[in-house]
């Protein structure tokens, strides 16, 4: 099997408190491969975020630090890299849109203005064949009358038209890699399914990979060909979308599932996972899904659990789980 | 006798003044709305941004004035000459919950005191009584009665609006608004709120307006589903008969946008187009630039919410 695009190892990436350090993420592993969809789903606090944010290295550097793990992208270690390395990578080889698209777009720039920018620094592009190439991205992602909505300032759009500037600004530079924090979850239903389509698409004619971050099973299972669970820092779960739907494994995945109302049957009362997510700064000893679950043994409580391969490409942090299931080394 | 609406809205119609470089526009919130809702029995109001569904909530309980079209809660009509005087008749019985329990709580007053608030402003509750009302909510929404010192940054999101949820209820209330109550919450804190809610209306035989633009969310509390558009209710049914047999091409269409936890579900074509500009809505039908089956009398003439089946409306020329 071919390297994969991106490899995360084993990152943990603490910040600094009045207190010391607390860790937001903890032995996180992840790989992307060369025109694969990864989606990563948690929620709050479960460091989704955290990982897509360390991969362009966009924390602050005061308060942060990575005390071990790597993140490899092809030949470079990201965590290492100098840098003129990580502003050559970012934007022209990984992009990243975001939840807001407003708070990302400045609102005293037209369009033209923010996308020129990129064109400039990463791919030289000045004046009419700048303007050009706009219009053209503006196109790609839909945005009807293109040539006359490049002038207009951020405010002129609507939500769903930010993000799709956001999205053309983001694969100005035809990126290797995509990802995308949340980009559908401050916009309406209908719009959300318009991105998505639109991310299918793009993804598709420009061979990206995508790395999608959701807190919504829905929008996951719709769009990743691989999914990651995170719950409290750590990677729980990691399985082919199918696999992780028909048959998950460790119990907070299968909590999950189980919680999304239904809308396409009825039942008299929602299925409730108990308790509820820690603070990072709650020191819980074992595995930190264990107050909440329903299957939880004494060795749960010794140390935390280790990554395990189920077979067919899936693998979970939950022994017990996987012993009741029998471990196939697939 | 055939019981009565404990609320009945009838062309209800709100618009806003909005002031901007070129001048004063004027916004159109609500364009002639008509529901009811009956006594234990819960509405879910659904629709994207800008439908118009919190503005019609906050008419509702008093926190925006109507502009016109009438309100009437149990019986009193709050939009006439003397609505004030009759909004104070029922004022007890009502109660609001919002979307953000962390903005809903003061975050320097103690959680017994924010509960018992409501008591307080209404008097007439000795301080024993008063202290076991403060204890039997808490108990009521699943809290232990220890966080009646404690203060909101010490709780969670869910935990938050179980506080929000036994202030509401602190003076017996038998209608309650609550506007998108689980939409800042986590998928497995939501779960826990929504079946409080619906356990208090077992229990407590209360009547909700439920605001949410989450459908499914919708479809575990309702009875009845009302789906607004632009301003606009374009169709009410009971709820079994909205998510499998929708009418509206809007409700089709937003039934249709929602992502399915299912990796095999095939979806339908997306719908085109965006929610219109409610400073200069379209003329006709607010939804036929984005209808598939728009055609020339969806452009010229507005539909009129009508009888489509028993106990079902829709506001749409196909069924005319």
């Amino acid at each position: 099997m071919a390297a994969p695009l991106l490899s995360i190892r084993n990152l943990t990436v603490q910040f600094r408190v009045d207190t010391g350090w607390v860790t937001a993420i903890d032995d996180v592993s992840l790989d992307v491969g060369a025109g694969d969809c990864v989606g990563v789903v948690g929620e709050s606090g479960s460091g989704k975020s955290v990982t897509a944010l360390s991969v362009l290295q966009l924390h602050d550097r005061v308060s942060t630090r990575m005390p071990s793990g790597s993140i490899l992208y092809q030949d470079d270690d990201l965590l290492r890299a100098k840098g003129s390395t990580m502003r050559r990578i970012r934007g022209s080889e990984i992009a990243m849109i975001f939840q807001d698209p407003m708070s990302s777009l400045n609102p005293v720039l037209t369009i033209a203005d923010q996308i020129s920018e990129t064109l400039r620094q990463h791919q030289g592009l000045t004046g009419a064949a700048a303007r050009r190439r706009v219009v053209e991205l503006l196109g790609l992602v839909r945005i009807p009358d293109a040539a006359r909505r490049a002038d207009d300032y951020p405010h002129r759009l609507s939500g769903g038209m930010r993000q799709r500037v956001m999205i053309a600004m983001a694969i100005a530079c035809k990126p290797r890699l995509l990802i995308a924090d949340e980009p559908t979850t401050a916009l309406d239903v209908t719009i959300q399914a318009q991105i998505l389509e639109l991310l299918r698409d793009l993804r598709r004619e420009l061979g990206m990979s995508v790395m999608l971050i959701s807190h919504d099973l829905g929008v996951i299972a719709e769009f990743a060909q691989r999914v990651v669970v995170m719950y409290a820092g750590r990677v729980v779960e990691a399985a082919p979308v199918t696999q992780l739907f028909r048959r998950p494994v460790h119990p907070y995945t299968m909590g999950l599932i189980a919680a999304v109302p239904a809308l396409d049957s009825e039942a008299p009362r929602l299925t409730t996972i108990a308790g509820r997510i820690p603070g990072p700064q709650e020191i819980i000893p074992g595995c930190r899904f264990s107050p909440r679950c329903a299957l939880v043994q004494p060795s749960c409580l010794d140390e935390p659990p280790s990554m395990q391969t189920v077979g067919d490409g899936q693998s979970a942090r939950c022994p017990p789980r996987i012993q009741v299931l029998g471990v196939r080394h697939g | 006798m055939v019981d009565q609406p404990i609320v009945e809205v009838r062309d209800l119609r709100k618009t806003f003044s909005v002031k901007h470089a070129g001048g004063v526009s004027t916004l159109h919130a609500l364009s002639g709305v008509n529901f009811e809702i009956m006594r234990g029995e819960t509405l879910g109001l659904v629709g994207e941004s800008g439908s118009g569904k919190t503005t019609a909530g906050r008419i509702l309980v008093g926190l925006v004035p109507a502009g016109s079209g009438s309100v009437r809660l149990f019986g009193h009509d709050i939009t006439g000459a003397d609505g004030k005087a009759q909004l104070a008749k029922v004022r007890a019985r009502l109660q609001f919950v919002f979307q953000d329990p962390y903005a809903s709580l003061n975050p320097r007053m103690r959680i017994g005191s924010a509960i018992a608030e409501p008591l307080d402003i209404a008097g007439g509750w000795s301080r024993k009584d008063r202290n076991g009302r403060v204890a039997e909510l808490l108990d009521l929404v699943g809290l232990p009665k220890t966080s009646i010192d404690r203060y909101p940054h010490e709780f969670s999101g869910g935990q938050r609006q179980r506080i929000v949820i036994a202030r509401a209820l602190a003076l017996n209330p038998q209608f309650v608004v609550c506007d998108e109550p689980v939409s800042a919450l986590d998928v497995s804190m939501q779960a826990q709120v929504v079946n409080l809610l619906l356990d208090l209306q077992d229990r407590l035989g209360l009547s909700y307006l439920f605001i949410a633009h989450d459908l499914a969310v919708v479809r575990a509390v309702s009875t009845r589903v009302a789906v607004m558009y632009a301003g606009s209710i374009v169709e009410t049914a009971p709820k079994s008969q909205i998510y499998s047999d929708p009418q509206h091409p809007y409700s089709r269409a937003l039934l249709d946008a929602v992502p399915r936890a299912d990796p095999n579900y095939v979806r339908h074509p997306v719908v085109s187009g965006e929610v219109p500009s409610l400073l200069d809505p379209p003329p006709g039908c607010c939804f036929h630039p984005r209808c598939p089956f728009a055609f020339e009398r969806c452009r010229v003439e507005v539909p009129i919410l009508r009888e489509s089946g028993p106990d079902r409306r829709v506001a749409c020329h196909l069924f005319t």
